[in-house]
């Protein structure tokens, strides 16, 4: 323990004057009138397309199509109203398992105009990684989920105990080699949003 | 690493192609960062918050990491604690050693390439690989990161594709972008399916809630982390904020200033382990609270490691991010490296034209042209720090400059060199500026003798407004 109570000592001896703690806003200063097509624009601006579905039958069909246009044939699905799925994560004991999933459909919890980025909370998905092994995602959230900018992402956002989320915004993507754009890293080749409602 | 940047530089110069590429490319990043700070009015009013938020934090760093370390603890995650760069690799050692761990994957940490940490588990018998596509390109290189959000900026498609060709055996020729991201792919799934532990940086450690969040394009930090069991997460003591809803001001900033991105593809928030796993928390002091105690420099620890100071700055830009030969390389960088090793980095602080466009850009508002500037200041009253001979220019240019006649006549005797003096003794070696360019021709007359004329001309409209 002596190099935590070293490293805490002398911080307190070095600490800066105080200064005062500024509140956060609680949301930007932009209000879009229509969030969810300020959110198809933003999604589509991060590499991603997105998908309206304005009922659960829609929802159902919208999702078999994606997996048909991908030419899925593994796909798992946390989503029971966008279809059963052909691999089940409950059923899987080994995370490892799950390369060679094609499409993953999972739930969103709400998704970001400003960014485009949707907040999955993947701590209550059996396998966390399930999002970023698929080799391709659906992100399902309901039209009402869709708040402006980060801040009011964050006064949505609770932690109790363990978890894990995350803010997803569109297909795993690196512009390493020479600045150019190249889509599916290591993770997901696309990221469709699949709004309900 | 010796720090003759000025010799480094011009080697990296002396390529001119790639040197203009280099150039065009990161200012292209600036300006994707431009068109994205403008879309949101309150841009500077959020550089303020965060600025503040810094302020606030190292004034109280001790309480908030005491704060994080309770918080992180109590859902699942073990803290430890390093003084210096040793202690954190013995850490990191330590750990995957108990477990027999001998393969490990590791996402983009400027803390680790600052503690050496590569180097120090290799000798040691673990495999460590970098998995950010960037980084995995220096790595097999084997060079350090050339800048802190661009690792491989340097280099150019056809250097990737005989690198690949040669180390992962790829087809020889290979130089398309996605062809050969999706070779790294290929390789780099092996390597993740195949860890047994995951390492990761840390962009913000958050007090409130003890969770930590980082910040990827790749996915490589959330691929590294969900197949291994064990996940060690290295920060500094300055990446701790104190509530969740400062992420809200930070993340707004962090892509925007970085790649002109409105967020990154993944912003992951851990708290605790996965399921039947483990979360180490490693926390790092290595000089920060000597840079704390620094009233002139405590503000540098501010910095969120976005990069636009490298991307804006028109020395980096045309000098390339190895010549600075410290870990952050652009004004940031010049402005840390001194703190670490004044001797080795005296010649940083000056490889800056002090044009303030860093200042501009800086999402956290860190004044980093001034801080330059006073790391001058330090380094010229040490001794050896400044060549004789500039100190010899100096010294003639403060006793010109010192009286309104040894001025002026210093004004007609450099007037009267310009127009007819010798190329030898213009451009020798005294003369670096000359080496590029031609010098400016020069003018008929002194702006005194310009007055003087107008004045006797009745001309009352120049300093009268």
């Amino acid at each position: 323990m002596a190099s935590r109570e070293q490293i805490l000592a002398a911080l307190r001896g070095a600490a800066a004057p105080a200064e005062p703690l500024p509140a956060t806003p609680a949301r930007g200063v932009t209000h879009y009138p229509d969030p969810v097509a300020r959110l198809a624009e933003a999604v589509l601006a991060v590499g991603g397309a997105l998908v309206r579905a304005p009922t659960a039958a829609d929802l159902a069909r919208e999702a078999a199509a994606l997996a048909q246009r991908l030419g899925a044939r593994r796909v798992v699905s946390e989503v029971p109203e966008a279809g059963a799925g052909t691999v089940r994560l409950s059923d899987i004991s080994d995370p490892h398992d799950l390369a060679g999933v094609e499409l993953a459909v999972l739930p969103g919890a709400f998704a970001v105009a400003e960014t485009g980025a949707v907040w999955v909370a993947a701590g209550e998905l059996r396998h966390r990684g399930i999002f970023v092994v698929a080799e391709h995602i659906g992100l399902v959230l309901r039209a009402d989920a869709v708040v402006n900018d980060m801040h009011e992402a964050y006064a949505r956002i609770r932690f109790e105990g363990p978890g894990f989320g995350v803010f997803i915004a569109g297909p795993s993507k690196t512009a390493d080699i020479e600045q150019a754009l190249v889509i599916g890293a290591h993770g997901p080749r696309s990221c469709t949003v699949l709004v309900v409602g | 690493m010796s720090a003759d940047h000025a010799g480094r530089a011009a080697r990296f110069a002396a390529d001119e192609g790639r040197a203009r590429w280099h150039d065009g490319a990161l200012w292209a990043v600036r300006q994707k960062r431009d068109r994205l700070a403008a879309e949101l009015p309150e841009w500077e009013e959020l550089r303020e918050r965060a600025a503040r938020i810094k302020a606030h934090t190292r004034s109280r760093l001790a309480d908030y990491l005491e704060q994080f370390e309770r918080e992180a603890t109590s859902r699942g995650a073990v803290v430890h604690w390093a003084r210096d760069a040793e202690e954190h690799n013995r850490v990191v050692h330590r750990i995957l050693a108990l477990k027999g761990i001998t393969r490990l994957v590791k996402s983009k940490s400027m803390l680790t390439e600052e503690c050496g940490l590569n180097a120090f588990l290799e000798a040691r018998g673990i495999e460590v690989v970098d998995t950010d596509l960037g980084e995995r390109i220096v790595q097999l290189a084997g060079e350090p990161p050339s800048h802190i959000v661009l690792p491989a900026i340097h280099k150019r498609r056809e250097e990737v594709g005989a690198l690949f060709h040669r180390t992962l055996g790829t087809e020889a020729g290979l130089s398309d972008p996605t062809a050969l991201t999706a070779e790294a792919r290929r390789h780099l799934r092996e390597r993740f399916l195949g860890a047994q532990a995951g390492l990761t940086g840390v962009n913000f450690a958050v007090a409130e809630t003890g969770g930590v969040v980082v910040c990827t394009n790749e996915g490589n930090a959330d691929m590294g982390t969900s197949f291994p069991r064990v996940h060690i997460a290295c920060m500094g003591v300055e990446k701790v904020i104190p509530r969740l809803e400062d992420l809200g001001v930070l993340v707004r900033l962090l892509a925007r200033s970085a790649t002109g991105q409105p967020i990154t593809t993944y912003t992951s928030h851990f708290h605790g382990p996965m399921p039947g796993g483990e979360l180490h928390l490693v926390i790092v002091d290595n000089g920060r609270s000597r840079l704390l105690a620094d009233p002139a420099f405590q503000g540098a620890l501010a910095c969120i490691r976005c990069g636009a100071c490298m991307n804006t700055c028109p020395v980096f830009r045309r000098s390339g991010g190895h010549s600075y030969g410290f870990t952050i390389p652009g004004p940031i960088g010049s402005v840390l490296a001194p703190a670490w090793d004044p001797v080795a980095h005296t010649s940083l602080p000056f490889a800056s034209s002090l044009c303030g466009s860093c200042d501009d850009v800086c999402p956290v508002r860190i004044p980093l042209h001034d801080l330059l500037l006073e790391r001058r200041r330090q380094l010229v009253a040490g001794p050896g720090s400044i060549s004789p001979g500039k100190r010899l220019a100096m010294r003639l240019l403060g006793f010109a400059l010192r009286s309104p006649a040894r001025y002026q006549a210093a004004g007609r005797l450099l007037r009267l060199a310009l127009g007819r003096g010798p190329r030898w003794l213009l451009y020798g070696p005294w003369n670096r500026w000359g080496r590029q360019r031609e010098l400016p021709p020069a003018p008929p007359a002194t702006f005194r003798e310009v007055w003087r004329a107008r004045q006797g001309q009745g001309a009352k409209g120049v300093g009268g407004g």
